[in-house]
């Protein structure tokens, strides 16, 4: 331990550099196998087979698809503002994997000595004798998965298509308008930790062998959090945005190619951090029995959470139909957020008197 | 009724659907059971190794698609037999007349179904390649 940089130790920039890797590599594949198995899912709730053909059950799927988008003619429409289009898909599919740097995916891990922290930007300090991290982590969360928005709408103006135009506002609407929901409905959370750091949160949850979760406190924030996060992502029963019936293919009218590809992984990295999000703050993050002892159990439950979360939303997908835009519209306004607020001051009322 | 109910049996519906055994059939390497019955590719019976057609002309006669050419002649023996018999597959709707108004039952359906091929000339079937093999 006798090299340092900066002040810090040299294995705190290898340990980052690997956990940057691991995180990175591992969000990248699981998107890649999220449509492979949102086909299987839908497939076989429709009882048909999904993908067969590309090696054993369709499990090449997903890399047969990128090859095939890779190898696809990139246009780039005469009249778009070229600029502007060029860059929209890098918008939105950057936050959608930046956010991963806050979320705590295991606990403390010793490496030659060296306590490691499971969670990118986060270090455990020895003299202090705990974690450090980002202190206003959710905050980071909702300035980025606000930032993703931009991506969106940019893409549907470059395009100079009336359907992108038309499916880039709707997105920008509905997103706005659910973040509230969705913002407010987490609030009740902070009001029971008392803290915005992510690692706090998950050890506030650890109790109870690992069940004292945020979700049998706060059912109906964690309910609206969720839905509200659906909307925020454009997945189904919300993804007006890109609703083939009415604007052809939304704000990725448009686009081909890589560039198109780059807006399908940002929409299912948006989902896997959702569904991150959500189990940290409400299903206890990488919390279960026996994390104690085994310290890399932890990553272990994260991911179960995480992937059982998913198949939450691919059920979801494979049962309900696409809401009408003024439902939508009724259903962020008029019910998640009067909801939403009440929840809060009950909980404030409650925590008051107790 | 509220609104949440609905949800709830949708999704139970649908995860009950997923232990379902899918009804796929995966078509190049699992073959579909052909119903008994079937009215497929047409076949000519054959009997003593001759086709057992007397060319009576009922088959074109009936054919509401008039994909059948016969063309009658006589053999060694004073025997009236088709010496052309031809179907455009192009054109049959494979409504099984034929082989209903057959005196002799001479034509049968076969469960042949596969019938794609890759100029418009393979479609007509001449007489050797409709016989039974």
């Amino acid at each position: 331990m006798g090299i340092e940089i900066l002040g810090l130790p040299l294995m705190y920039y290898i340990a980052m550099v690997a956990k940057v890797l691991v995180a990175f590599v591992f969000v990248l594949l699981t998107v890649a196998y999220a449509t492979y198995a949102e086909r299987k899912i839908i497939g076989h709730m429709q009882v048909r087979l999904g993908p067969m053909r590309t090696g054993w059950h369709g499990l090449l799927q997903p890399i047969a698809d990128g090859v095939k988008l890779f190898f696809k003619e990139e246009i780039i429409p005469s009249q778009a503002s070229t600029f502007a289009f060029l860059v929209a898909p890098l918008i939105a599919l950057i936050p959608a994997f930046i956010t991963f740097a806050v979320i705590p995916f295991g606990g403390v891990i010793e490496v030659a000595g060296y306590k490691i922290p499971l969670q990118i930007a986060a270090y455990y300090d020895t003299t202090a004798g705990q974690v450090f991290d980002v202190n206003v982590g959710v905050l980071y969360i909702l300035a980025m998965s606000s930032l993703g928005v931009y991506g969106i709408v940019l893409a549907g103006w470059a395009s100079n298509s009336k359907y992108s135009l038309m499916g880039g506002l709707r997105a920008s609407a509905q997103m706005i308008s659910y973040e509230l929901a969705a913002g407010l409905s987490i609030i009740a959370v902070f009001m029971l930790s008392g803290t915005l750091s992510l690692t706090k949160i998950v050890e506030l949850q650890s109790g109870f062998g690992g069940f004292e979760w945020y979700l049998f406190k706060q059912p109906l924030a964690a309910f609206m959090f969720f839905v509200c996060s659906l909307a925020e992502i454009n997945r189904t029963p919300f993804d007006l945005p890109e609703a083939e019936t009415e604007l052809v293919s939304g704000f990725c009218t448009e686009y081909s190619s890589m560039k198109y590809a780059m807006f399908f992984m940002a929409e299912y990295a948006n989902m896997v951090t959702v569904c991150a999000l959500t189990v940290t703050l409400f299903l206890g993050g990488w919390n279960g029995p026996l994390t104690a002892a085994i310290p890399l159990l932890g990553p272990v439950y994260f991911i179960a959470k995480v992937y059982f979360l998913m198949f939450v939303c691919m059920w979801i997908r494979a049962t309900l139909p696409r809401y009408r835009y003024d439902q939508l519209m009724h259903l962020g306004w008029k019910v998640f957020i009067p909801v939403a607020l009440v929840n809060i001051i009950v909980t404030g009322i409650i925590g008051y008197f107790i | 009724m509220n609104p949440i109910t609905p949800i709830i049996n949708g999704l139970k519906i649908t995860l009950k659907h997923m232990f379902m055994k899918p009804v796929t059939l995966q078509y190049p390497t699992e073959r579909p059971k052909v119903a008994k019955r079937y009215r497929g590719l047409h076949a000519l019976n054959v009997s003593h190794d001759k086709a057992k057609c007397v060319a009576c002309y009922l088959c074109p006669t009936v054919c509401p698609a008039k994909c059948i050419t016969v063309e009658a002649a006589e053999d060694a023996n004073h025997d009236k037999y088709a010496s052309v018999y031809e179907i455009d597959m192009l054109r049959c709707i494979f409504c099984g007349y034929c082989v209903e108004a057959c005196p002799v039952d001479a034509v049968k359906m076969t469960e042949e179904f596969e019938l794609a091929n890759y100029n418009r000339q393979d479609f007509i079937y001449s007489k050797e390649r409709l016989l039974v093999k």
